[in-house]
């Protein structure tokens, strides 16, 4: 198992951290103040401009995911309330470590092991996977736990705690920051598979990295020969460390925990494996206290970027709504945007073209009266199949099982099952005050508790 | 005149497509650019740790919650517990069963498993924090023991080795839907969960498809 490199210097600090936390103290970040600003310096020398960097004037950082949940991995997110179009840079791509560790693999050393259920088991160094064939496909990728309440749950806490440290973070950041899209280079999964050879009777792959913790995911072989990349870079360059450099799965559509970083192993066999990321973390448990396991697909999802809570509306007037939309399942067809709390919905504008499971960015004319309302938006996807509203989500999740429970006994049930790691796609609401400030109007009208 | 491909007649063209057609049958189980290496054993094996349910692919060795108490309380303890109630925020290892229905579900990271040999995968895969992969098979085989101990699933001198481990039935087996995972997607609504979207109503309007012709 001890395989790579782990940073051993760090380990005492980290457990000082750890053991600090334990007792009550934070040790995240402060906000947007702490990071590293990567700028390019007033004066630039020629060196300066090799590798580029963005204006001074330009601040809009990952913010780190706040609360006790960072004590068990690292944790940025994206800045929504400031994307444009549907590229998220790299720098600015959301990331979920289920550890403490940020891997540093040299690419000369690292290969790329199928084995198992194959005719000829392989071993691929980088050189080699640089050679094959390759594509390059615009995907989103979504954290399971995005959007979800025990997210809520933390920031609210943290609010509570450390109102100054937080007070540039924002829901639509501390929420729903768990996504970002890039444009993914690599070979094909199947074409592996096809090298090796899969064997009769095969039919699911256990993918494993070479972080710390080997993180080791089981997925059907149908959705590997389908779409999956086995990828080595991202938006036109290599993929950053903390994205899984040099080699990553990117498992198109299906939630984030799928798409194994430092990708290492790849075994073909018959069942699934039943990993501790697949059975005690990532099932949802059901009103009725079974769980589902093996959840993959993202449902439809759209989120309005701009207005939202990072914004203050300046005055009465013109202003473009813009947001996004994905769907781990065929492409987005429509978005509707509602400017008066869900009474009329009217189409928004999508930027064309628009790519199969990966953001789609709508956009909708408004002239803002000054009065106070809650706009909204919601997407279709060339299926037919609609994004729900909470209280629909929480119906169907009940629901579907439990006919005897009325809406609101599921809601309730809703709340409390913050240890759910949900696939959470509800209609988000954003309030406008008279004032022009813009709030949440959808988790904050839930009895939450910290 | 030279000789090119239109020249040849129509009929052995034909035969051409069928003995490529033929050919490509055959292509589709060999190796097309014969890149990659075959691996070692040594190589194989350093990577053929995890374990499923069947356990086929755990090792030689055993031990008990007797042993796996003392191991659990210098190597564990730390950060899950005395005995194994989790020290926020890392997690409860043992109990909740029965909770599972109620509004305050408990979910233990043990007790909730499906099969135990999970236990031993993560233990070996991700245990202890900053020290994984020092830990022994027979050491392993103990924590485990301890655990399903804790968690009232086995007696605490019952031994757990590569035979009895995958034969132990989880309390909460037969919790988790749908009872076998999809391992194909459904012709109408994908791969799990389609629970998140609401059904197609019969009076519903198409979705404007037209205007954004699906790229990719």
């Amino acid at each position: 198992m001890n395989s790579n490199n782990p940073d051993r210097r760090g380990f005492l600090k980290r457990s000082a951290a750890l053991a600090g936390l334990a007792v009550g103290a934070i040790p995240f970040a402060k906000g947007k103040a702490h990071a590293a600003e990567i700028q390019m310096p007033d004066d630039p020398t020629i060196e300066d401009l090799s590798y580029g960097a963005r204006s001074r004037y330009e601040t809009t950082n990952r913010v780190h995911s706040v609360g006790a949940l960072n004590a068990n991995g690292l944790r940025n997110l994206t800045p929504l309330q400031d994307t444009m179009g549907v590229i998220t840079p790299a720098a600015l791509h959301f990331l979920v470590l289920r550890e403490q560790h940020l891997p540093n693999i040299d690419p000369r050393e690292h290969t790329l092991l199928i084995h198992g259920m194959v005719d000829r088991p392989l071993i691929f160094t980088m050189e080699e996977l640089h050679r094959l064939p390759s594509v390059s496909r615009i995907h989103f990728l979504e954290c399971t736990g995005n959007s979800g309440l025990m997210h809520y749950k933390s920031y609210l806490a943290d609010k509570k705690r450390s109102p100054e440290l937080t007070k540039d973070i924002h829901i639509i950041q501390a929420l729903h920051g768990r996504t970002s899209c890039s444009e993914w280079t690599g070979v094909p999964l199947s074409l592996l598979l096809q090298e090796a050879g899969v064997q009769k009777g095969a039919k699911w792959i256990v993918a494993e990295g070479n972080d710390t913790e080997h993180h080791a995911k089981s997925m059907p072989l149908e959705k590997c020969l389908d779409d999956v990349i086995v990828a080595y870079g991202q938006n036109g360059e290599a993929l950053r460390r903390e994205q899984g450099y040099p080699l990553r799965l990117i498992v198109p559509g299906w939630q984030g925990v799928n798409n194994v970083k430092y990708l290492r192993n790849i075994k073909v066999v018959d069942k699934p494996y039943y990993f501790q990321s697949e059975t005690s973390a990532y099932t949802n448990l059901r009103p009725d206290g079974k769980a589902t396991i093996y959840e993959s697909q993202v449902g439809p999802k759209s989120l309005i970027t701009f207005p939202c809570d990072a914004h203050h509306l300046k005055e009465p007037g013109y202003y473009q709504i813009t947001g996004l939309a994905w769907c781990g399942r065929g492409a987005i067809s429509r978005v509707e945007v509602s400017t008066d709390n869900g009474k009329t919905w009217k189409d928004a504008v999508l930027q064309t073209p628009v790519f199969r499971k990966a953001h789609t960015r709508f956009r909708f004319d408004w002239h803002w009266n000054g009065s106070e309302t809650v706009i909204m938006s919601r997407c279709t996807n060339e299926f037919g199949d609609i994004q729900p509203t909470m209280l629909e989500l929480a119906q169907l999740w009940g629901n579907n099982r439990e006919p005897h429970l009325s809406g609101e006994a599921v809601e309730r049930f809703w709340e409390s099952a913050n240890i759910s790691e949900f696939l959470n796609n509800p209609i988000q609401l954003w309030k406008i005050g008279q004032d022009g400030s813009v709030t949440d109007a959808l988790y904050s009208t839930f009895n939450v508790k910290v | 005149m030279r000789y090119t491909a239109l020249s040849t007649s129509r009929s052995s063209f034909r035969l051409l497509a069928i003995v490529l057609l033929a050919f490509g049958v055959a292509a589709a189980q060999s190796p097309t650019y014969k890149l990659g290496r075959t691996p070692t054993d040594t190589e194989i094996r350093a990577w053929d740790h995890a374990v499923g349910p069947d356990g086929k692919e755990l090792p030689a060795g055993s031990g008990s919650a007797v042993e796996g108490a003392k191991i659990y309380a210098t190597k564990c303890s730390f950060c899950h517990g005395k005995n194994a109630e989790g020290i926020f925020p890392f997690p409860r290892l043992a109990g909740g069963v029965g909770t599972y229905n109620t509004p305050n579900p408990i979910r233990s990271s043990a007790a909730y498993l499906p099969f135990a040999t999970t236990i031993w995968d993560f233990i070996n895969r991700a245990m202890p924090r900053e020290a994984e992969g020092t830990l022994n098979p027979d050491e392993i085989y103990a924590l485990t023991a301890f655990i399903l101990f804790k968690n009232g699933t086995i007696k605490e001198t019952d031994v757990l080795d590569r035979k009895t481990l995958p034969e132990i039935v989880m309390p909460n087996r037969y919790g988790f839907f749908p009872d076998t995972p999809q391992s194909e997607p459904d012709k109408d609504r994908g791969w799990l969960p389609y629970w998140n979207q609401v059904p197609i109503k019969k009076d519903a309007k198409p979705a404007s498809s037209e205007r954004a012709p699906a790229a990719q």
